[in-house]
């Protein structure tokens, strides 16, 4: 099933500068899996060393967390969107 | 890698300090919404947020993914981009700590004003490194309105 995955504006420049790309899937996980199959770049940028999903990426299918869903599990189906959103975080000691 | 300066209207310093004054003893955030072209950026307008880390607001900053997704919105009305985020730092150099860089994403300009006993001091700009291994500092060019 063709699925629209929304990039973030920091991380176009490794997906080919685009706003959105297309992909076939099934699940969130499959349509991401996809997405860095396609740019292998934006994989630092999304997962941390274990191969989770850093806790300041999140992703949303039309407009729902994923994590209040199936989480990568959640099933995606033609013409949905799957949005990926930043959450900022710092500060001044380690 | 060098970065090119980053454009900051006088005004959106003076309000980024303020902020910092506001907060102390704790961190201040908000986006930076402006323009950014071929070898050049700007910050014209800015977007206060409230600091969401209510555990450890003295020394962490959090934006949830609702503001960033209100801080969009609000650079699209304005005709304007968001370019990256501001902080401050409280009795704390203005620089990038390990924690920052872990959390950073990159392209954004990460401003940072140091914040000592209540008195704006430094104010830096960041840029994370493609390979999110360190951050080039990127020069504030101060502006006046145009």
């Amino acid at each position: 099933m063709a699925v629209k995955v929304i990039i973030p504006t920091p991380l176009r420049a490794y997906a080919g500068k685009q706003e959105s790309v297309e992909v076939q899937a099934a699940t969130v996980g499959e349509a991401l899996a996809a997405l860095t199959g396609k740019f292998a770049e934006l994989k630092k940028h999304l997962y941390a060393d274990d191969g989770r999903l850093r806790s300041f990426v999140n992703v949303y299918v039309n407009d729902e967390d994923i994590r209040y869903l199936q989480k990568d599990q959640t099933a995606v189906k033609a013409g949905d969107t799957i949005s990926i959103v930043p959450s900022i975080a710092g500060g001044a000691r380690d | 890698m060098s970065v090119p300066p980053l454009k900051v209207r006088e005004e959106m310093v003076r309000r980024i300090h303020a902020h910092g004054v506001e907060t102390y003893p704790h961190e201040c955030c908000g986006a930076l919404l402006g323009h950014d072209g071929e070898g050049s950026r700007e910050v014209i307008d800015l977007l206060p947020l409230a600091n969401r880390r209510d555990d450890s607001p003295r020394n962490r900053f959090e934006v949830t993914p609702d503001d960033v997704r209100l801080a969009e919105k609000t650079a699209r009305e304005k005709k304007l981009e968001l370019i990256g985020w501001y902080h401050s730092h409280p009795d704390a150099p203005a620089r990038p700590s390990e924690y920052d860089r872990d959390h950073a994403w990159p392209w954004y300009s990460y401003i940072i004003v140091s914040v000592q006993k209540g008195e704006p001091r430094d104010t830096t700009s960041w840029r994370l490194h493609d390979d999110r291994a360190a951050y080039d500092a990127e020069e504030i060019e101060t502006v006046g309105h145009s």
